[in-house]
């Protein structure tokens, strides 16, 4: 587990990328690291591929992760993993929810959504997970939690303490929130290795 | 290990900005929505003690800045790096008043467009103005640069720009809580020959504000904000803002200088610096202009002959540009379906493009906001598109170019915040002039595309509490419009109707278009139907496929896969709606004709 890294959230606008990356953010800082977060807002945010890049280490200057730099990818969305494939290099991680939504050109019949697409990242040996974060989230009974539960896949990967998760929820989640988020958590994570 | 929560906080740059602004004593702020900008006045708005409001556009924030800043308060006007271009005419005439309290613009450039039509480096308005600009390389310094740039705007008597790009804006970083400035009360004093900007006036201030520029410029040797990092090496590199960060992870030990002012240049510092070097490098992003000032002083420097002056910049493209042959190798990009950003599903806006999109040899002069959107296709309905309220005026040019010839062809689409900001002086100066285009306003009761500001029509202001909502028709009205329809663009059909017959009118004609953005909260709360697909009933006919609904997906069938549905075999395929994208507008069910969409009441 390396003392600096960076972790790229990628996915659709509105399926709460801003959150899970906040949470991740808050844990690093949590686990004492100085940490950047970089996010896209405005127009972007319109059902188009949005992204967030989180840097942790001793001193963090850049905000912005290099091509073939991401430790870790955390992608919302099959495609939206694939895209970023020129940020990752061998030793990456792709912690991937095996949703697809449909871009506008393959919703309108003039493209085709590309099937067994995460074949690309395996192939050049890049560790893939594929979870399905919204079986886990029905499983803890809120479909709102997916992106918490994307973070607990993802937590398997970090130096950071789980707890330390946790206590982040406790601390940024409305209450009425919480349970349901910590259960997530802990679904995501354990969902890697089942 | 852990967070000190006592002293840090972790913001993003406006949010800094905001909390910069407080603790400087900021007693008036005023500023109109633009990304990446936006966040600063939105944030401000929450603390007691600081007077916020949203103009309707930034020289209009600006201009209250100035005022509030005559009266001896501290004042803020932001805005993006377009919308200085709308408050440039105070701006420069302010550089001659200088202030009484601190006046700070807070300017946020976008490289890359993330958000925006052009790419513009607003440091030039420094230059062109004659105005000290101080630029910070994150959150942290973005919030410390607050405060001296309020001190410098009192000491030199100079409104102080503070430029931000999208990687301030919208990083996020750790920063250090400071405390709140206590400063006297504001007052009415007056002192002509410094306010009355007449030619008698002016001159004489004409004069001062070189004797400022060039105090600035002694300042700068010294200001802590300029700073020489030192490092191993003959190589050098001057640096400031976003890219400063940029050259620290590219190149760690090499000797930095990093301007925390960028205009005027500490020149004697930057003489120093390049004097103990073989090479120096200027890293900026977009234009060259802390190159071009150092070669104007006769400093050998290297810059835009290496670093693009397009885009933004990061780490990788700085360490390329400079030493190429140190890239390893990458993983190619993969050719993937683009998905680019997409008018919501439910938008009211869809509605009202959709019966623009059928209307043939229609030339369409559009504008800055959510609808931009209205050009992709399926819709593609857009034809021109270049700042703010400029559909309308355009709109005004395209007729009288076209004469008699452009009756019944010519319609400009503008926001209602945009309207506001810049349109209303547009469509006075089409009925002046007697012109036939029509005007259709999107009134979506708020300002969308940045987050949902309020504005003055939608009844509300910063803080949220009750306040005058403009009344469109009646303002239309008041400038001269004798034809002014409200349409709810949700019935596609009698939207249709009515731009048929508007555009068809050879006088001005305005048609507000008026139904809530779907993701307003009070939207998002309220019950609402859920249309769902009667595949059965599915010719294939497309018609609710090219409305682009995010929640219509169209799925090809073969003549073999149809006839095994049950289909006719030259059916191309089915269209259907995913449940739980659907905002319950209707207009998809409006346009069916096979009865193949059916609404269920609430969820």
């Amino acid at each position: 587990m390396k003392q600096s890294g960076n972790i790229l959230f990628s996915g659709v606008g509105g399926q709460g990328i801003l959150l899970a990356s906040e949470l991740t953010a808050h844990a690093q800082l949590a686990a004492g690291y100085d940490c950047k977060k970089s996010e896209v807002h405005g127009m972007a945010q319109r059902g188009g591929s949005v992204e967030a890049h989180l840097r942790y280490g001793q001193k963090v200057y850049s905000p912005l992760i290099e091509p073939g730099s991401a430790d870790i990818l955390v992608a919302f969305e099959i495609l939206e993993a694939v895209r970023y494939l020129p940020y990752l290099h061998k030793d990456s991680a792709v912690v991937v929810n095996t949703q697809k939504i449909l871009p506008p050109a393959v919703a309108l019949g003039k493209a085709k959504y590309p099937e067994n697409i995460l074949d690309e990242l395996k192939s050049r040996q890049i560790n893939v997970v594929a979870i399905d974060a919204f079986a886990v989230a029905e499983s803890v009974g809120e479909l709102r939690t997916a992106n918490v539960a994307m973070v607990g896949a993802m937590s398997n990967f970090l130096a950071v303490d789980p707890n330390v998760f946790i206590e982040v929820i406790d601390t940024t989640v409305k209450e009425q929130f919480r349970e349901v988020n910590k259960k997530a958590f802990s679904a995501g994570r354990a969902a890697v290795y089942a | 290990m852990g967070f000190d929560k006592e002293n840090k906080m972790w913001l993003s740059g406006n949010e800094a900005i905001a909390l910069g602004a407080w603790e400087a004593g900021v007693r008036v702020a005023s500023g109109y929505p633009g990304t990446p900008s936006t966040e600063v006045m939105g944030n401000l708005s929450r603390y007691e003690g600081v007077y916020t409001e949203w103009a309707p556009n930034e020289k209009v924030g600006l201009e209250v800045a100035i005022g509030a800043s005559f009266a001896g308060a501290r004042a803020l006007a932001t805005m993006k790096h377009v919308g200085l271009n709308v408050a440039a005419d105070p701006l420069f005439t302010a550089a001659y008043t200088g202030v009484r309290g601190g006046l700070v613009v807070l300017n946020a450039d976008d490289p890359q467009m993330h958000s925006s039509q052009n790419e513009q480096d607003n440091r030039n308005y420094a230059y062109a103005a004659k105005l000290p600009l101080m630029e910070p390389s994150d959150p942290a310094e973005a919030k410390e640069m607050m405060a001296t740039a309020y001190r410098l705007s009192e000491e030199l008597d100079t409104p102080v720009m503070m430029r931000i790009t999208t990687r301030i804006a919208h990083v996020k970083g750790v920063v250090e809580k400071g405390t709140k400035l206590e400063l006297p009360e504001p007052s009415l004093e007056k002192a002509p020959a410094k306010m009355v900007m007449l030619p008698g006036n002016a001159r004489v201030r004409r004069v001062a504000v070189e004797k400022r520029m060039q105090a600035a410029r002694e300042l700068a040797e010294t200001l802590p904000e300029n700073r020489i990092e030192p490092g191993s090496g003959k190589r050098g590199f001057i640096t400031s803002g976003v890219p400063y960060n940029y050259v620290k992870e590219a190149f760690p030990d090499a000797p930095v200088l990093k301007l925390g002012m960028v205009w005027p240049l500490p020149e004697q510092m930057i003489r120093d610096f390049a004097a103990n070097l073989d090479e120096l490098i200027v890293v900026e992003e977009l234009d060259p202009f802390i190159e071009t000032h150092l070669k104007a002083m006769g400093i050998a420097c290297r810059g835009k002959d290496l670093i693009p002056n397009q885009g933004e910049l990061n780490s990788f493209i700085v360490r390329k540009a400079i030493e190429p042959d140190s890239i390893g190798e990458l993983f190619e990009p993969i050719e993937l379906p683009m998905r680019p950003p997409n008018m919501c599903a439910g938008c009211p806006h869809r509605g009202l493009f959709f019966g623009l999109s059928k209307i043939k040899d229609v030339f369409i002069s559009g504008d800055i906001g959510c609808y931009t959107l209205g050009f992709l296709p399926p819709l593609s309905a857009m034809d021109a598109c270049v700042c703010m309220g400029a559909s309308i005026t355009m709109a005004h040019g395209l007729s009288k170019a076209m004469g008699k010839e452009g009756e019944g062809k010519v319609v400009a689409v503008l926001g209602d915040s945009t309207f506001m900001h810049s349109g209303i002086t547009g469509l006075l100066n089409l009925v002046y002039n007697n012109s036939y285009a029509t005007v259709i306003i999107l009134d979506n009761r708020t300002t969308a595309m940045t987050g949902h500001q309020d504005n003055p029509a939608s009844g509300h202001n910063i803080r949220g509490e009750a306040a005058p909502a403009l009344n469109l028709e009646m303002l239309c009205q008041a400038v001269g419009v004798k034809r002014v329809t409200v349409v709810n663009p949700h019935d596609v059909e009698a939207t249709r109707k009515v731009l048929k017959e508007e555009i068809a009118v050879a006088e001005p004609s305005v048609i507000i278009s008026r139904a809530p953005c779907v993701l307003l909260p009070e939207e998002v709360k309220r019950k609402k139907p859920v249309y769902s697909t009667n595949l059965d009933n599915c010719t294939g006919c497309t018609q609710c496929v090219q409305m682009g609904c995010p929640a219509i997906s169209w799925t090809p069938l073969t003549p073999e896969e149809a006839v095994a549905r049950g289909y006719r075999e030259k059916q191309k395929g089915v269209a259907q709606i995913t449940e739980v994208q659907c905002n319950g507008c209707g207009q998809c069910a409006s346009v069916c004709k096979f009865d193949a969409i059916t609404r269920k009441e609430a969820k």
